[in-house]
């Protein structure tokens, strides 16, 4: 039985009465891979950050496990360019880190010859490969990651999910990934958890992406690809969306019910 | 004479070794406007200090970082846009400082000196207020190099890897304002940002690490101290000015020639 690092307990945040998350309800065990989807603006990163700390919640509590350790992976990374900053010194910051990890950790995500670059210079997905680094040299048990693919070509994302997933097979170590794309994400994740403020269904993704609640977000898988990149802004009505889209089941359709809808 | 020069010589190179990698964090951290409010309260300090009859470098310390205090606590609670807090605060303070100043009648302040610094009048005790205080600042920053860097790369990452974040912010405005107190005397009130924040934008061109900046920046801070009393001593010209002007031209070199950026 693995080890449950983090459990919501019925996680409500609001700021001025504005409801943002109400009554989650999520764990997150060793060695289980979870991504959290969700269409913009649903409280996916205010979630990741209560579990990190930088957000109180309003009611609930983010249960953790004693041992627990994360290594965070930030959506961007911004250094002020008046900062001279070479990716060794900038991992050299992690507290307490072991310097002899830098250059071995940064050789297994297969950017090595980065050491002494600046951080100004780097690609999207290099800068993405050195904040994963900077995760990893926290030596976590728990790696959560904001859109780790964010600003990087789909080539590019596909091996960063190939990078995640053998990073989780050595280290047996858990991870929670808020993502967009789902077709990528999906074949390496155990579980799926779609939020829209509450959580409107979770499972394996076959479960998920088969569920009336994750089609009226995201449509339904097969009838185009292209619709489930985007994410509707429309606040849904599940049985009513849901039923629209299995009647209709291509993406014409489903905008227009939206359209009419308002 | 010699003495004199000696003595301001002494008193500006301590003060442009610790303004120098101070003032790359002010830059960093984009504070350069925080760091010339705390500066124009300063004068209050003064005119607080002669009306109680206290230490006047401890009353500049303690004025500062109170308003640095003062300042965090409202930036919370987004009463209204930090600028221009900044700005209603730098200029309400120099203003309650040069109200406060007139009321002292049986008191005679060069307010010039204080204003525009005058390194020649800085006294022995002076001298040792610098030395001591810039070894307090220096040795504060390189005990907490590593966590003062990190908050300024990312707060948020910082703060996952459990650095104290808001300590670490507080223990950076206390360093500034012990050095716009002991850096008062030399350059003045209104010049004591640009001691700290143009040699380490001057750095900004020659360095690859932060480590490089913030030394660099001591000595280009060392450069125009020397250039600027050399100047004030052939022309007559007022020194802590002299200084700046000094700053400002190695700038407009490091800036103009064909260096090549390093990064």
């Amino acid at each position: 039985m693995s080890k449950r690092l983090v459990a919501f307990d019925k996680i409500g945040i609001s700021f001025d009465g504005r409801v943002l998350l109400e009554n989650i309800d999520m764990t997150i065990s060793e060695g289980e891979i979870v991504t959290l989807i969700g269409p913009n603006g649903s409280g996916k990163s205010t979630l990741i950050r209560t579990l990190l700390g930088l957000q109180e919640a309003t009611s609930g509590e983010v249960v953790r496990h004693k041992t627990l350790r994360i290594g965070y992976m930030p959506q961007k990374l911004h250094i002020d360019p008046t900062l001279p900053l070479t990716v060794k010194h900038f991992l050299a910051l992690v507290r307490g880190v072991d310097k002899q990890q830098i250059l071995p950790t940064l050789e297994k995500l297969g950017i090595g010859h980065l050491l002494q670059s600046q951080v100004h210079v780097l690609s999207g997905g290099e800068t993405q490969r050195v904040l994963l680094a900077r995760a990893l040299l926290n030596r976590p048990n728990l790696l959560v990651l904001d859109e780790p693919v964010q600003g990087v070509d789909v080539n590019g994302q596909v091996e960063l999910y190939n990078l995640i997933e053998g990073i989780r097979n050595e280290l047996n170590c858990g991870v929670l990934m808020v993502s967009h794309d789902l077709h990528l994400v999906m074949a390496k994740t155990d579980t799926v958890v779609c939020i829209n403020q509450h959580v409107c269904c979770s499972g394996s993704p076959q479960h998920v992406t088969g569920h009336p609640a994750y089609q009226a977000l995201f449509g339904v898988p097969g009838a185009d690809e292209s619709i489930a990149i985007y994410a509707h802004q429309h606040d849904h009505v599940h049985d009513e969306h849901g039923s629209i889209l299995s009647d209709g089941g291509d993406a014409h359709s489903h905008d227009h019910s939206q359209c009419n809808h308002h | 004479m010699l003495d004199l020069l000696l003595r301001a010589l002494l008193g500006g190179l301590g003060v442009a070794a610790v303004a120098g990698p101070l003032g790359a964090f002010v830059v960093w951290r984009r504070m350069a406007y925080f760091g010339d409010t705390l500066a124009h309260s300063a004068l209050l300090g003064v005119a607080l200090g002669f009306l109680l009859d206290i230490n006047l470098n401890l009353a500049i310390i303690v004025l500062c970082v109170g308003l640095a205090l003062v300042l965090v606590t409202l930036q919370k609670k987004h009463i209204i846009a930090t600028d221009t807090l900044l700005g209603i605060l730098a200029h309400s303070a120099l203003s309650l400082g040069l109200v406060a100043v007139s009321f002292l009648d049986n008191i005679r302040i060069d307010l010039m000196a204080y204003l525009f610094g005058d390194l020649l009048a800085i006294n022995q005790a002076d001298v040792y207020w610098i030395y001591g205080g810039g070894l307090a600042v220096i040795t504060l920053l390189v005990t907490f190099w590593k966590p003062l860097l990190a908050v300024t790369v990312n707060e948020e990452l910082a703060k996952v890897e459990g650095y104290p974040v808001e300590a670490i912010r507080l223990l950076l405005m206390l360093l500034v304002a012990l050095v716009i107190a002991v850096a008062m005397k030399i350059v003045g009130v209104l010049l004591i940002t640009s001691l700290m924040i143009i040699p380490a934008a001057t750095a900004r061109k020659l360095s690859k690490t932060p480590v490089q900046m913030a030394s660099f920046a001591s000595l280009i801070g060392c450069l125009s101290v020397c250039g600027g009393l050399w100047a004030s001593y052939r022309w007559d010209t007022p020194t802590g000015p002299s200084v700046v002007v000094c700053a400002a031209l190695l700038f407009l070199v490091a800036y103009t020639l064909p260096f090549k950026r390093l990064s």
